[in-house]
């Protein structure tokens, strides 16, 4: 293991502190937590506040997207390990301005119980807290066997569309409603080139031969659904196209939002052919892609490979919320 | 019975052989889970020593709130919230009895409500929930912890980050029925079975 850093057992507060201080503008810390806030408290004021978080590893997700119109707070646990109750609480006070707090949860167990833990000791303090859980990892079957889908690169979208409305004024149990309806119009499939390496393991948490790929890699590196010898890019758009054509059935004249996610060791440059190849085959297919967006944005520490999100606009709105002006570290627009 | 003192010595002991098992731990979770296990109760039982050499508990409900809340706030995870969640029931249970089974079985529910997994599943529940039975019947024994954790082999899981191996969970021992495991002998040790 190659990494640049000092103990690996304090990574995740050394990256807490270079992030605070590289930009201060953005983020705060809280005290004596690994939570961030927003810098511009004003932006919040009046408005319900917008919290996430999970285990850290996944830069920029989620503290990179803190800021005026999008996160108020957010909680980085340890490497690939959900926070604790404690932190999530820290961030919960942080973002409450008197309008509740509204919880983006990525769907692991660990972080399930820990934020359904936090929401306990905000019910004690009266602080109205309501959340979606985003599963939009296609390569698992939902089904009572298994945890259920996972959630990865698309909750970005989700933090999009809620901090847009969060920040025109939108009310928890508005910001509800339209969690539960965009949720089940994003979803992701990921291929992987190589593992992850989480620092205190040491070595990476599964291996693949150098001319191999798998499909449907967690951002955890939880196993995909098949292993094959590495194809050129056109071809991994056709099989991750495949998979998300048959999970929503989209047909020609359907519009859609995509992104193309970098797990953290590819390059943009791959990033970007990869992204010519999808919307080749969208084209072809008369798809309307009305949004796109490329790059390291729900990384898999030093996993090589790209997860593919596509987000059905049903409603005229959610574009306009991606479109919405937006300041964070990870995600600028006027 | 569960006194100040045996609470003290059996936590004593679980954390000795954290740190010990440490890679164990990790090692155990690499192929079904995510190879974190055994660092992230370490973390837990590092605090648990520092919260408890930073104030000596007054009686056995402060005990395990202070053994609960460093775990809650330490540990992170599922087995974060599964642990710490299960020394606090057993915290406010203390309050009305300090038998060890009562206290085991207020543990184990803890668990089964915050973790919705039930026996069978290849979970830590699969080592509490015939633990609690045997104290009850004021007869656990090592062997009874052995076996629970040896059960948990040839399950396939359907809780939790294991269960997206499906069919490849069966043949590994579940971590967290392990780490149990651990917590139990380490109470056996302490002499408080009974």
């Amino acid at each position: 293991m190659k990494k640049i850093m000092n103990d690996p057992k304090n990574i995740v507060a050394e990256m807490v502190e270079g992030m605070v201080r590289a930009y201060p503008q953005f983020v705060e810390r809280l005290p004596e937590t690994e939570a961030l806030v927003r810098s511009n408290k004003s932006s919040m004021t009046g408005k319900v506040g917008l919290i996430s978080g999970g285990g850290s590893g996944h830069e920029p997700t989620h503290a990179g997207f803190i800021g005026e119109g999008m996160l108020s707070a957010a909680v980085c646990g340890q490497v690939f390990t959900s926070p604790t109750p404690d932190q999530i609480y820290a961030a919960i006070k942080a973002a409450d301005q008197g309008k509740g707090v509204f919880m983006v949860i990525k769907n692991y167990s660990g972080d399930v119980m820990n934020f359904d833990m936090a929401k306990d000791m905000a019910d004690l303090d009266g602080i109205e807290v309501k959340s979606i859980t985003v599963d939009d990892d296609i390569a698992v079957e939902n089904s009572t066997f298994t945890q259920g889908r996972r959630g990865v690169a698309g909750t970005i979208f989700m933090h999009k569309v809620l901090g847009a409305a969060a920040d025109q004024g939108a009310s928890l149990t508005e910001l509800e409603t339209l969690a539960k309806k965009v949720l089940p119009n994003i979803k992701t499939i990921a291929v992987a080139l190589s593992g992850a390496t989480v620092p205190e393991v040491g070595k990476p948490g599964f291996t693949l031969a150098d001319d191999e790929l798998e499909y449907g890699v967690g951002i955890h590196g939880e196993p995909g659904y098949r292993k094959e010898k590495m194809r050129p890019s056109k071809d991994l758009v056709k099989e991750l196209l495949g998979k998300l054509k048959a999970a929503f059935n989209y047909q020609a004249g359907d519009k859609f939002a995509v992104l193309v996610n970098g797990m953290g060791a590819t390059p943009l440059m791959e990033q970007f052919v990869f992204m010519r190849d999808v919307l080749n085959q969208l084209e072809d297919e008369g798809v309307n892609v009305a949004f796109t967006k490329v790059g390291n944005y729900m990384t898999s520490s030093d996993m090589a490979g790209v997860s593919l999100t596509l987000f059905k606009l049903t409603d005229d709105s959610w574009l306009d919320n991606l479109n919405y002006p937006v300041n964070t570290i990870a995600w600028t627009q006027k | 019975m569960l006194t100040t003192d045996i609470i003290l010595t059996w936590i004593h002991n679980f954390d000795k052989k954290i740190s010990e098992k440490k890679d164990y731990l990790s090692e155990l979770d690499t192929p079904i889970g995510d190879g974190d296990h055994g660092n992230n109760l370490a973390r837990g039982a590092e605090a648990i020593e520092a919260a408890l050499n930073k104030e000596t508990p007054a009686d056995a409900t402060a005990a395990l709130r202070a053994i609960a809340m460093a775990l809650v706030s330490k540990v992170g995870g599922a087995s974060g919230a599964l642990y710490g969640t299960a020394f606090l029931e057993m915290a406010k249970t203390s309050r009305d009895t300090t038998k060890t089974a009562d206290l085991l079985a207020a543990g184990l529910a803890g668990l089964q409500k915050r973790g919705g997994a039930t026996t069978g599943e290849k979970t830590m529940i699969d080592v509490w929930a015939p633990v609690v039975i045997a104290t009850k019947g004021g007869q656990l024994t090592q062997k009874i912890i052995d076996d629970a954790v040896a059960a948990t082999k040839p399950m396939r899981a359907t809780k939790g980050r294991a269960s997206y191996v499906g069919d490849s969970s069966i043949g590994h021992l579940d971590p967290g029925a392990v780490s149990s495991g651990y917590l139990f002998t380490s109470l056996l040790e302490a002499g408080a079975a009974k």
